[in-house]
């Protein structure tokens, strides 16, 4: 069955769930969806996603939305069916999993996405950036990259010694702070940056990022 | 007294993140001990706690077989790890339950806990820790609650609960939040106004589990 994936390539949420499907090595197929016009927020999509954001997807009579329940749905099956596993392979393993993905929730996209909005979003819109709220962000994420600095020096991705979907919901948001002019913080991090490097030239992510083109 | 407990969760549970903790703990029928962190002190900025949670944030948990932070995470763990203990559908059956019990975790990490946490803090917190309030953040905060608390009460006009016609993981991380807002702050016309919100809550609110962590909020244990 192919997975249809209702959403912009260029959206953050979107290309987590699109990264993880190349991983496996699932089929889909992308339904682009035009936020700009607010089709997100047309009572169509919204029958896909009550909170009226990218994405959903749509697999046989299957619906689900939420990335990162979409990552953790796809990753859990293939390891049941003996594929790719990007979701560990005893409970422990999955646990830390689990563990970093809810940091990538909490500690590093609910500040990048307040930078987001405030650095690209809002002036789009015709509205002024809050430039203290954006420096605030970024003093809080030095620290919050200080720590993966450090749990990097221990172990090559965030859960362990093997690629998870952990790194692969860092890969978009990561991105932006490499290509908005705040690449110091990763590339002034030795570990952050090697992790980067290693994780962004995956063909997984260069293929997502065609997309984009 | 007991043999120790092989689960410790460290935190006060006050905490809305504590508890939802322990409240998954009481669910799966799991016997743990709480450590108390002195977060006044700052215990929880302490090198000896960094150690096992590096954000200097409480809950952690450790069991024989691992160190955790996190509580959406401990508790998907307790629930895979004690699949056979106390209420064995918090977490689903099956994939495709688990997919729609994640879903619904997701939105509660995001939609709903942002605002309603920046509400217990103004509403329940500050004027304890003799905080002024900033009446225009709460009035912003609560019209974000209001929107997403417009989509529970079309999702609750279909189904029982959040993910389904069981009561998950889904529906338990949303109490520790909402006991603040409905009981601590004056009772909020937010959660009563909706028909299908206020039944759930209703329902969720008066489990066996919450009550005991209710009481270990009111008398937490001595450390
Ligand atoms: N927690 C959701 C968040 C989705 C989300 O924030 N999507 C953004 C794009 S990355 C969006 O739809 N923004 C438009 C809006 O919220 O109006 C998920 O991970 O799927």
């Amino acid at each position: 069955m192919v997975v249809k994936v209702f959403g912009p390539a260029y959206g953050a949420c979107p290309q987590r769930v699109l990264t993880c499907l190349v991983e496996l090595g699932l089929e889909f197929e992308l339904i682009p969806i035009d936020i700009l016009s607010g089709q997100h927020k047309k009572p169509d999509f919204l029958l896909r996603q009550p909170f009226g954001q990218v994405p959903a997807i749509e697999d046989g009579d299957f619906r689900l939305f939420e990335s990162r329940a979409i990552i953790r749905y796809y990753a859990a099956k293939c390891a049941r069916d003996g594929g790719v596993n990007l979701y560990g392979k005893t409970l422990e393993e999955r646990a830390l999993v689990d563990q970093w993905l809810e940091v990538e929730v909490n500690n590093y996209n609910s500040l990048i996405y307040t930078m987001v909005l405030q650095l690209l979003v809002l002036p789009r819109m015709g509205q002024g950036t809050d430039l203290e709220l954006v420096r605030d962000c970024k003093g809080k994420l030095e620290k919050v990259l200080d720590v993966y600095e450090e749990r990097l020096s221990k172990s090559k991705y965030l859960a362990g010694e093997e690629f998870t979907i952990a790194d692969v919901s860092h890969l978009p948001n990561t991105r932006f702070l490499m290509e908005e002019g705040m690449e110091d913080l990763i590339k002034g991090r030795k570990n952050v940056y090697a992790w980067w490097i290693d994780i962004s030239s995956r063909p997984s992510w260069k293929k997502v990022m065609e997309f984009l083109i | 007294m007991a043999a120790a407990a092989p689960v410790r969760v460290y935190g006060p549970p006050f905490s809305s993140a504590v508890s939802r903790v322990l409240a998954c703990l009481l669910e799966k029928d799991v016997p743990f001990q709480l450590q108390p962190v002195n977060m006044a002190k700052g215990e929880h900025k302490k090198p000896d706690y960094l150690k096992i949670q590096p954000f200097g944030q409480v809950p952690a948990f450790q069991d024989e077989s691992i160190t955790l932070f996190e509580s959406r995470a401990i508790s998907r763990y307790v629930c895979e790890k004690y699949s056979t203990k106390g209420n064995k559908g918090l977490y689903g059956t099956n994939p495709l339950e688990k997919a729609s019990i994640d879903q619904w975790l997701e939105g509660e990490g995001q939609n709903f806990n942002p605002p309603s946490s920046v509400l217990v803090f103004q509403l329940a917190f500050a004027p304890r820790m003799k905080i002024k309030q900033d009446e225009s953040l709460i009035k912003q905060n609560k019209a974000k609650l209001a929107k997403v608390l417009d989509v529970y009460e079309k999702r609750l006009g279909e189904s029982r609960y959040l993910a389904g016609e069981e009561f998950t993981l889904a529906d338990l991380s949303h109490i520790p939040n909402t006991h603040y807002l409905v009981n601590v702050c004056e009772r909020d016309e937010l959660f009563a106004s909706r028909e299908n919100v206020e039944r759930w809550w209703g329902e969720i609110s008066s489990r066996e589990s919450w009550r005991k962590v209710v009481d270990m909020q009111k008398s937490p244990p001595r450390g």
